[in-house]
Order: C-alpha cells, then structure tokens, then sequence
C-alpha cells in the first residue's frame, strides 16, 4: 500500500463497475448541485459579513435553535409513529395471501398524491371544529362548543405525517419481507424459540435493512415538512423548512435562509451517514424467495379477526377522510348559511361538469383530461428518468458497498431529498435559465425536478434487493461460462424485478403529488392535477370549491388506477421468479 | 418481456410530451422562429405570480395588434416572483413584470429591477394610485383586504356586524374573528397593516392584546381561514367573521353552487377597517424589446385590459374609463376610506412589526 502514489492505487483498483456512477453523478451535478451552488452563492453575497455571519446569525439565535430542535423531535415521533403503524401492515401483506390486496396497497398509495390542502380539508371534515366528530358528540352531549381541538395541534402534525408516509413502510418493508425466507423463523420454532422470540430475534434483524431504509426517507420527509406544518400545524409551530421560505419570501433575508438551507442540509447528510453505517452493520446476503413460496393463507380465526381488524384500521385512516371529500363532490349542498333561494340537496355532477367548461374564456384554462394527460406524462418521464439513473447507482452500491466512491456517493444521493423547495427552486430559475443550460419554461423542468425527488427513493427501493443477491449465484454463473450481461439479465434482474416495480410506484406517485417545486417552474399552461386544484381553492365561491374538490376526486382514482396498472406489470418470471 | 413494454411506453410517453407540447421550442428566446408566414411575431415575455389570468380575446386582440406573441412566465406567489426577478436581475428572464403590490414595491424599486416608462395612460389614472413618482412602477389594479362576515349568522342572532376595528373588542363578538398570520399570509399581512394605519405604530399592539384577549384565531393562510374555518363559506367554519377581501361577496354570487341573488357574506367597509392592495407593473431592466414592453404596459393600463381583468383576477381598475361587469356594481361596496401605510414605511418595518405581532399574538 505505502509503494505506489495515491493516485496510481485508485487506478490499479479501478474497476469498471465505477462507471456506473458516472450518470447519477453527472445528473446530480448538473440539475442539484450547479443550482444549489448558484443560489447559495448569490445569497450569501447579499449579505454583509458573508457566509460566517449569516451562520453566527442563525446558530446563536434562540428563536432558530428552537425551530431546529422543534423540527428533529417531531420528525423522530413522526417516524416513529409511522413505522409502529406501518411495520403490521407491512407484515400482513408481505407474508399472507389477502383478497384484494394490490387494491389495498394502490388504495394506501392515495394520501401519498394529494394536496396539503385537500389533506387538511379531508382531516377537517372528520375531525375540525364543524366536522362530524365533533358534531356528533356536541348533539349527543348537548355542548356548545367543539370538544374536539384538532386543528393547529401537534397531535393534527403527527396524524397528517404518519397518514402521509405509512405507504412508504407498507411498500420498503412490504416487498422486502415477501421474499424472505419464512423457514429461517420456522427453524428458530423448531429450536424452541417462541413467536415473539423469532420475530424479534431472527426476522427482525433480517428485515433490519430495509426497514432503516424506510425509516431514513419518512425520517427526512418528516424533517422538511411543510405544507403540513403550515396548513395544519398553524402559526405556531416552525420547522426549518417553513422558516426557510419565511426568510426568503417575507423577509427576503436570503443570507440566512441560505444558512439555514445548508443546516438543514448538514443534518440531512448526518442523519444519512448515520444511516449507512448502520445499514453496512446489519445487511447480508440473504436467500430470497419467490412470494408464492413465502405466503399463506389466513387460516385461524383468530389469525383473520386480528388481520383484518388491522386492516379496517389501515383504510379507514388512509381512505375514509378522502372518501368524504370525494362522496362532497358528488353531493349539491348549499351549506346552512344565507337562505335566500330555495336549496336543491341532492346527488350532481355540476362540479364535474363545470370543469371542463371555461365560463370566462380564461387563457389558463385547463380541461381536466388536459390535467390528467400532462400529470401522467411528466409521471411516466419522471419513472424512466429516474429508473435510468437510478439503477447504475444502485448497482454500484450494492457491489461495491465499502468502495470508496461508493461511500461518497450514496448520502449525496439523498441530499435532494433534504433540500428547501423555495432554495431550489430559486436555484433552478437562476442556473438553468442563463446559457450553457437554458431550460426556462421548458417542459423538461419539471420532470428533471421530480427526479431528483424520486430517485433516492428508487435507489433507496433497489439497494436492499440487489444487495441481498448472494455473490457465489453470480459466481456460478459465471464460471458456467454466462458473460457479465447474461449474468445481469438472467439473474440479478429477475431477483430485483419486485423492486424495480416498487421504485416505478415510488417514481409515479412522487411525480402525481409533488407541489413545492412543481408550482415555482411549471408552465402556466400546462398545470399538474395538484396545481390545478390549488388554483380553484384559492378562490372564492362554492363552485370554485366543489370544483377543487371534484379535481381532487380525479386525482385520487387516477393514482388508484395507475397504482394498479403498475403492480399488473408481472415483469414476467420475474416479479415472481 | 413486459420491461421492455413498460419502457417502450414510456419512451413513447417522452416523445409524445416532445411532440405534443410547443413548449418544446423555447418561446422565449427572441430568435424569430422561421415558421411563421407573413411577418415574423415579435416575442414578448411576461413574468408574473400564480394569480395572474386574462381572457383569450384580451390577449388576442394586443397579440394582433401589434403582430406580436406573449408568453406569461408564472413564479409562484407574489414574493417569490418578485424574488425571482430580483435574483436574475443581471440576466432578465422576462420583458416585463406585472404583480408586485404596495407592501413589496419598496423592496423592487430598492433592486433596481424596473427601468421607468412614463406611458401616456398614465393621464387617465388618478393620482392616489401612482406610488412611483418616477414611473419604474405603474398601478394596474387594487384590491381592498376587509374583514367578510357570514350574514345568516350575524342575522340569527340579532346582532349588528363591526363598524370598526375598535368593535372587535366587544363581548358580543368574542370568539368569532379569524385572520391569517402576516409572516406567511398576504392579507393577514395588510389586515395587520389596516391596524398600524388606523392606531398607529403605538397603539396597534395593544389592539391586538385586545383581540387575543377576546379570543381571536389566527392561522397561516387565506384558504384555512375563508374554506375551514369562516362559517359564510361553503366550507361550514365556525367562526362568522374572517379577513378576505371586498370582492369576496361578488364571488359568491358568482361562483355559486345554485344560482343565488344575494350574497350570503359580506364586507365591513367602514373608514380604516380595509388595507388597500394596489399591484404594479414595470418593464425590466434589461429587456430586449423594449418598445413591445411599453405597448404592453400601455394594454394593461387601457381600458381593454382593465375591464377584462375584475372577472380574471377579482381585482379592480385603475383606470376609471373602464366600465364594471353589473355583477360587481350590484354586489361590490367599495369602502370610501383605508387605512394607510407607506411603501416606504412598510419596507423598513416589515420585519420589525411581524416580529413584535409575533410576540404579542402567537407567544
């Protein structure tokens, strides 16, 4: 080691496998790291002391320290609570045959999608000041005033979190523990362990590594929350997303917002190099199994009553609130206020109806199949892109964990996730409209942003399968003569195809609900279903309200629907090998 | 075997946006596209915040005029897009700017975004509009943010609505009052300046105790306030007073589920109980078609686009030669006196009064 230069070592150990960073890298440069760089750089020169002062400022403030740790705690709780909720589930649908279970799965994939907004609504029909909770136990216990304080809670943060978020369990975890060897626990029974025992001791440890995985991804989207913070958290609680955007746009104080971008940035890269060394500690090659090996039925009572009392709770939080919202859309009701005209109550569909009609020939005017169509296209490129880069970098994680591009490179691949929308935002309009890179008002924008969203999921999905294959399959292939793509073709992309289709599902529906970014570089003609549904809430009017409501209708079955066409894609053999 | 289907499809699915899109030629850049027949269009590029819209006839009768294509460029709310011009000021991604109101025009005349124009409408505005004496900023619209109360409500009870700010400390209307935070809000940020016009930077922090005393609720945007928690609104708040605008009512009639006559909300427009919005328009320094950009600013000043714009945006003109739909004459009262603030004052104080309302409302 201490003969050749430095230089001349990282050539003799080169391996080719290290091109495959080259693509996610260059991506990565050139749609994150040159807008990140150009408006940090630009912030930090508006203010006087540069960068230094504008950390002094942000670090010694007690008001900001405390949006900080407000901002780690409830992430914890929130994560927290999600996988308590989520892991059962995961459970459920990873290791029993269940009737209607990719409906399930595409029906818990909805809150994922939707609107901050359309989410605080649906919660506040169920459980706000007028909803029918609270209406309910005022008529039965004749009270005044609602007993129920949900709105502006942190109980309303962490219930909207988790209702966010536990599709990311169900599916990381879910499909994991499907093709997990369930003979490991049995044999652990066999000697003598309990239920409890196994679970805890053997499949727990096993399913360690992907379970880490989608803790850390809920974990940072808990940490730089902020619709939810805003619209259901209320005025008094801050984290630093929400700051963020506060010293930008309100204050226009963007040294320290810069400041606080790379804080919350800082604890992004910490919380995901805490991660990695704890994922390296608990990954191992493992047998994977078919799932038609791994699954049974339910077959005691007990098992059936327990499962689908879990169930009934799953869809009733993930679904119902929705299902008001949609049941609202279909439902003409001038609410009890001025009676001046006589009230027609009743079933319609004049929200539907008046959508695609553009009563004040509006230039903006969207059809909603035109919202549908451009949603699922910047979707669909938002899959290919993201898969494309996606699957060098995964690959490359998977071969050569300890490798030391790989150490650099995989916490990179989650900073996007850990970035403020408004910086980014920024970033894009200052960087990518000038040349080398004019991209302003292309199409192309917004799928290149969703991507950076969506691909640390996808590389998040992968890894754990790619890494679980066991190197001697590989081996014997190849000493049976297989060339490297054969191997590649024949073995480690059957034993992935499950999460290939996991991380296309994570792709799309990143795509169908992203609103942050997507709001600041879209092209005014060309609106996703979420901004199109923000406009109509924006105004006033009941028909501007069951018209976003009607919108939000459309959104929901058609995440329902692509969730489906998705988990249809067999991939042949090799979803099921 | 169904890879290679997923893929296709969405290699299918790139090139169709590619193609389907005209976005796919940038329309910005300035170089004339060789398609077009007889002249070539000049291209003009408008940059503006989420709100802004304008009917199809408007912009066709300016783009044939003067043989000339636009494109709006949207920048999220009205701060951001202000803060985008401001951040590409060196290299302008548009010709003109439309959007910036009265509690942010300090800080884009301070940046230097906008080069005058003194256009020649300016003869027919009143002059209680025109804010920039050096006409880098010309007023298109305003709009008045007043407290909306729920008329069912108010008539249920037998109880007269506020007259005044000072009302709103009464017993009789405790707990009814919803506002949006300043920090995040733009009418909670000029109902919070109504208040400084009307006490003062003395007084207006007591009026606030005031209110916190008799039970005001404060949350973080207009859409929470008006759609959750205002009970005039379809969605069935609690609370029958909230801060929205004077036109909200109009849009009430308008947008209504089934046809109504009669508003069933409606806006306190007592002296200093409103805060008037007043938007801007300015071309950018920097621009590449400058005489385009004044015809555009021309347009948007005229009566044309002036009597397009209430039914648009749910503003108002400047311009007095513009007529009103009858839908606004009949439903709209405009409140004679606002309170007043400075642009001035507002840009060297913002932060200072967020901070002190903060501690005063929130702690």
């Amino acid at each position: 080691m201490d003969r050749g230069r430095p230089a001349l070592e990282a050539i003799r150990h080169f391996r080719p496998s290290s091109l495959l960073w080259l693509p996610p890298l260059l991506f990565l440069g050139l749609f994150y790291f040159y807008p990140l760089g150009s408006i940090l750089q630009a912030s930090f020169a508006r203010g006087e002391g540069g960068p230094a002062a504008a950390f002094l400022e942000a670090l010694t403030s007690p008001a900001l320290r405390g949006v900080l740790w407000f901002t780690i705690w409830q992430a914890a709780l929130s994560t927290l609570l999600t996988l308590l909720f989520g892991l059962p589930g995961a459970y459920l649908l990873a290791r029993y045959r269940l009737p209607g279970k990719s409906f399930i799965q595409a029906l818990t994939t909805i809150p994922f999608v939707m609107p901050t907004l359309v989410v605080a609504a649906a919660f506040n029909a169920v459980l706000g000041p007028r909803g029918w909770v609270n209406l309910a136990l005022m008529e039965w216990f004749g009270l005044d005033q609602p007993p129920i304080q949900f709105t502006n809670t942190l109980i309303a943060i962490l219930a909207a979190h988790v209702f966010y978020n536990t599709t990311i369990v169900l599916r990381m975890v879910g499909d994991f523990w499907s093709h997990l060897d369930p003979r490991l626990s049995q044999a652990a029974q066999v000697l003598g362990a309990n239920r409890a025992q196994a679970l805890l001791r053997v499949t727990l440890p096993l399913i360690l590594p992907a379970v880490l995985s989608a803790a850390l991804l809920v974990f940072i989207f808990d940490f730089t929350s902020f619709g939810v913070i805003l619209v259901l958290g209320g005025p008094r609680f801050a984290t630093l997303e929400v700051e963020i955007y506060y010293q930008t746009i309100g204050l226009f104080n963007l040294p320290l917002a810069a400041a606080l971008s790379l804080l919350q940035l800082g604890c992004t890269l910490g919380f995901t190099l805490l991660y990695s060394r704890l994922s390296l500690r608990v990954t191992r090659p493992l047998p994977l199994r078919p799932r038609t090996f791994t699954q049974k039925g339910l077959h005691s009572w007990r098992a059936r009553l327990t499962a689908s009392l879990y169930l009934t709770v799953l869809v009733v939080y993930l679904v119902a609130p929705l299902v008001g919202l949609a049941a609202r859309s279909f439902t003409r009701l001038d609410p009890e206020r001025g009676q001046y005209s006589p009230v027609a109550r009743g079933l319609t569909l004049d929200f539907y109806r008046e959508l695609s009609i553009n009563r004040r020939e509006s230039l903006f005017y969207v059809p909603p199949t035109t919202a549908v169509a451009v949603s699922f296209l910047y979707a669909g490129m938002t899959v290919l892109l993201s898969l494309l880069l996606g699957l060098p970098a995964a690959w490359a994680l998977a071969r050569q964990p300890g490798g030391a591009l790989s150490r650099i490179s995989d916490p990179i691949l989650m900073l996007p996730l850990g970035t403020s929308a408004v910086t980014l935002g920024l970033g894009f309009i200052l960087a990518l409209s000038r040349p080398p890179l004019d991209l302003r008002a292309s199409p192309l924008m917004v799928p290149l942003a969703h991507t950076l969203v969506a691909f640390p999921f996808v590389v998040r999905s992968l890894t754990p399968a790619l890494r679980s294959i066991r190197p001697r399959l590989r081996q014997a292939a190849a000493v049976l003569g297989a060339a490297p793509h054969q191997i590649v073709r024949q073995i480690d992309l059957p034993l992935v195809g499950r999460a290939l289709l996991v991380a296309s599902a994570f792709a799309f529906s990143i795509s169908l609900g992203e609103f942050g970014a997507t709001a600041l570089i879209a092209r005014p003609e060309y609106p996703t279903i979420p901004l199109a549904i923000y406009r109509f809430l924006s105004q006033p009017g009941a028909l501007n309200y069951g018209q976003a409501l009607a919108l939000s209708t459309i959104l929901m079955v058609a995440t329902a629907v692509a969730m489906l066409a998705i988990e249809r894609f067999r991939i042949a053999e090799i979803g099921e090998f | 075997m169904s890879i290679k289907i997923l893929l296709s499809t969405l290699v299918l699915a790139v090139i169709l946006t590619a193609c389907a899109s005209p976005a796919a030629t940038p329309a910005v850049q300035d170089t004339p596209t060789p398609t077009s027949t007889q002249t070539t269009a000049q291209s003009l590029a408008v940059m503006t915040h989420d709100s802004f819209a304008i009917s199809e006839s408007a912009l066709a009768a300016f783009e044939t005029q003067y043989n000339a294509k636009v494109q709006f460029l949207k920048a999220g709310d009205t701060g951001t897009a202000l803060n985008k011009a401001i951040l590409s000021k060196n290299n302008p991604l548009a010709d003109v700017f439309y959007g910036v109101d009265n509690t942010f025009l300090s800080r884009a005349l301070d940046e230097g975004i906008f080069d005058p124009y003194q256009s020649p409408q300016l003869d027919a505005i009143p002059a209680e509009f025109i804010l920039d004496p050096e006409h880098r900023a010309l007023p298109v619209d305003y709009g008045d943010v007043c407290l909306n109360y729920d008329k069912a409500y108010f008539k249920e009870k037998g109880l007269l609505p506020p007259q005044s700010l000072e009302d709103l400390l009464k017993p009789e209307y405790r707990g009814l009052l919803v506002v949006q935070n300043p920090a995040t809000s733009s009418p909670g940020l000029a109902f919070l300046l109504a208040t400084i016009g009307h006490f003062g930077e003395t007084g207006y922090l007591d009026f606030w105790k005031g209110l916190v005393a008799n039970d005001v609720l404060v949350v973080n945007d207009w859409e929470s306030a008006y759609y959750t928690e205002f009970s005039g609104s379809s969605g069935k708040g609690p609370r029958p007073i909230v801060v929205s605008y004077d036109s909200s009512p109009a849009f009430e009639v308008l947008y209504a589920e089934t046809p109504i006559e009669e508003a069933p909300t409606a806006a306190v427009i007592a002296d200093d109980t409103c805060f008037r919005q007043i938007e801007f328009v300015g071309i950018l320094k920097g621009s590449k078609n400058r005489q385009l950009a004044e015809k555009w600013v021309d347009f948007m000043l005229s009566p044309t686009f002036q009597e397009d714009m209430p039914l648009q945006m749910f503003v108002f003109p400047v311009n007095p030669q513009a007529k009103l739909d009858p839908v606004f004459v009949q439903h709209l009262i405009l409140p004679e006196k606002t309170a007043q603030v400075e642009p001035e004052e507002i840009a060297a104080n913002r932060e200072k009064w967020i901070k002190e309302w903060t501690e005063v409302v929130l702690r």
